[in-house]
């Protein structure tokens, strides 16, 4: 179990910044995502890992889920969503004014727009 | 419980939907309740302030749950005086919008404003760390809206990038506050600083961790080496109120390290030790020697200003970063003068360049603009301020910093480094300042055979000129003033280094 959370974090993280550092809008648009799914789950697991548990803490309940970092994760879910779209629409915006959808700015590029 | 503490979020958060959803056609309407919103917010910070110069640790508790189980705003000397900076800052960079008609160049520029002062405002008030988070994310989301306001392709591009930046340090935002709950079970910051000194030494390598990723995450927001590369694409790019506005965005982050590396991992927890300040204090130096390279190097008006906001970054994070109290009190004493004078150095630009048509801000030669020697005046008070030359109060901040330094270890490195780069910041400042007006009036006699010896004679506006030059108002009165001044810095650097009385303000009966 902690193997598997460990490894697909693991795994999310490396190819988010994998995908970021191809400097392409739509590979970098990606890349955020997979870090931010990479975060949801590594928020839960902060919590520590309890299986079928409830999130709720009772008289007759033998083991509890810190209820915490669901909390935590549905804000940061709300969150990455809005700057999902944020992000898409403005690199549409970049695409469509600059016929490039490359992140990163030249020096001698700047030179010419200005 | 003094329900004012929530006053500057809940005024601009109830404020901006008003704006979008009821007043986006009528631009008049839009001016003056934006303009009321962001007076009312000058007074409530005016009326917070004097609250907490009564040395008390005001705490407002959300939906009536005390910390550490509810959220909690606090307000204490350095909350009201950010609060206080803000709010001044935003009145001035308002006027200067409307008076220049930046705001009708794009749409929705007020309901973005406002959002923004929510964002920060309530960054600064916040006693949770998760909260501070919302609140960034709050404030980032309102400025990618204002960074690309008015559009262009190289706007948008450099929009683009700000925004990628900043959803990665997000990133990692939320994962060192997910290693910061792991370790202690809290995030309530007056919490945290309890648990992170009982915390057994043996467990202390993962708060480490979450220590160094949430010094990455406000290094980004402060710019600091070695992520410091999207300030100058950023202001450069961004309309000029905007950039202006953003003075007070670097300091978000410098607000929430100070905050963070005294309140929570102070230099007296075993865990963490001196372990900021050796990671703080190299990349501050760094900062402020690429900030000075580029102002030498710049070729163009406003990133040579950008690059003077990364310098002033960089000599503010030293003083913050030998965490002492008499240090602190330099760093806030700079801070307010650094974020007026950028935000004057932005808004000069910003008058220069409407004025030189298609030179806009490059440094060469033209034709003197309109208004000629008045601007003249107002960019060498700006250079005097910015580069930290007496009398104004840059001089009188470096003073503090070098006077902080001198118990440190790395005196000589600090005296020599911020003295050296003083002198090329002088020297960068003289440059432009003789190319775009001195120089200018030189050819001016030469052209003087020609039909017209100006570019396009303007009118002297009056609004844009008087909230340009407010900034440097404000810098006198700061250096004027300065006795008062450091007063209430050296009662807030003492309140932010008396732990205990932050955590039995917030979490006082239990």
């Amino acid at each position: 179990m902690e193997m598997l959370v460990a490894s697909a974090i693991g795994v999310l993280t490396a190819a988010g910044i994998y995908l970021i550092l191809r400097l392409r809008a739509f590979p970098v648009i990606l890349g955020t995502a997979m870090l931010s799914y990479a975060v949801n789950v590594f928020l839960f697991s902060t919590g520590r890992l309890a299986v079928n548990a409830p999130p709720i803490l009772t008289k007759t309940a033998e083991s509890y889920t810190d209820p915490l970092p669901q909390a935590l994760v549905l804000t940061a879910i709300v969150i990455s969503f809005g700057m999902t779209a944020v992000v898409v629409m403005i690199a549409l915006g970049a695409y469509l004014e600059t016929g490039t959808d490359k992140i990163d700015i030249a020096t001698d590029e700047e030179g010419d727009a200005a | 419980m003094n329900h004012w503490i929530i006053a500057p979020v809940i005024l601009p958060a109830l404020l901006a939907p008003v704006l979008a959803a009821v007043m986006r056609h009528d631009i008049v309407l839009s001016r003056v309740f934006s303009l009321a919103g962001t007076i009312a917010l000058v007074v409530i910070a005016l009326g917070l302030a004097s609250l907490a110069s009564s040395g008390g640790t005001f705490v407002y508790e959300l939906g009536n749950w005390p910390g550490p189980f509810g959220i909690v705003l606090v307000l204490d000397r350095l909350s009201a005086l950010m609060l206080l900076i803000t709010s001044v800052l935003a009145l001035i960079v308002l006027l200067y919008a409307i008076g220049s008609g930046w705001d009708k160049r794009g749409r929705h520029f007020h309901p973005l404003f406002q959002f923004q002062l929510m964002g920060v405002s309530g960054a600064f008030l916040t006693g949770d760390a998760f909260n501070l988070f919302v609140f960034f994310e709050v404030l980032l989301i309102a400025s990618y809206g204002l960074m690309i306001f008015g559009g262009g392709g190289m706007r948008l591009r450099a929009g683009l990038q700000y925004v990628v930046m900043n959803l990665a340090g997000s990133t990692l935002f939320l994962i060192a506050l997910g290693t910061l709950y792991a370790v202690t079970g809290t995030l309530n910051i007056a919490d945290l600083a309890v648990k992170v000194r009982e915390l057994p030494l043996e467990d202390a390598a993962l708060l480490r961790v979450a220590a160094m990723l949430l010094m990455i995450v406000f290094a980004v927001k402060a710019a600091l080496f070695p992520v410091q590369f999207w300030l100058p694409a950023t202001y450069t790019n961004a309309p000029a109120p905007v950039a202006a506005l953003f003075a007070i965005m670097t300091k978000v982050g410098a607000y929430a390290i100070l905050r963070f590396y005294t309140t929570v991992f102070g230099p007296d927890v075993d865990a963490t030790g001196s372990m900021p300040a050796d990671w703080l204090m190299p990349a501050a130096l760094i900062t402020l020697v690429l900030g000075v390279v580029g102002v030498l190097g710049a070729r163009r008006l406003v990133p040579l200003a950008s690059f003077a906001v990364l310098a002033s970054m960089g000599t503010l994070m030293i003083a913050i970063s030998l965490f002492t109290p008499q240090a602190t009190m330099a760093a806030l004493y700079y801070m307010v003068h650094s974020t007026f004078a950028a935000a004057a150095l932005f808004l000069l630009a910003d008058l220069i360049i409407s004025r030189r048509g298609d030179n806009a801000d490059w440094l060469k030669t033209a034709l003197p603009i309109s208004q000629n020697g008045l601007l003249a005046a107002l960019f060498f008070l700006v250079a005097i301020a910015v580069s930290g030359m007496p009398p104004l109060s840059g001089f009188l901040g470096k003073l503090l910093v070098l006077d902080a330094a001198q118990s440190s270890v790395d005196m000589a490195l600090i005296w020599a480094t911020i003295l050296v780069t003083s002198l090329v910041m002088v020297v960068g400042f003289a440059r432009a300042g003789s190319v775009l007006f001195w120089k200018s009036s030189t050819l001016k006699t030469e052209a003087a055979s020609e039909s017209s010896p100006y570019i396009e004679p303007i009118p002297t506006p009056v609004l844009p000129i008087i909230s340009a030059a407010a900034p440097i108002v404000v810098l006198i009165l700061l250096t004027v003033f300065a006795g008062p001044a450091t007063n209430y810095m050296q009662a807030t650097a003492t309140q932010l280094f008396d732990i205990s009385g932050y955590v039995n303000a917030v979490l006082g009966a239990n």
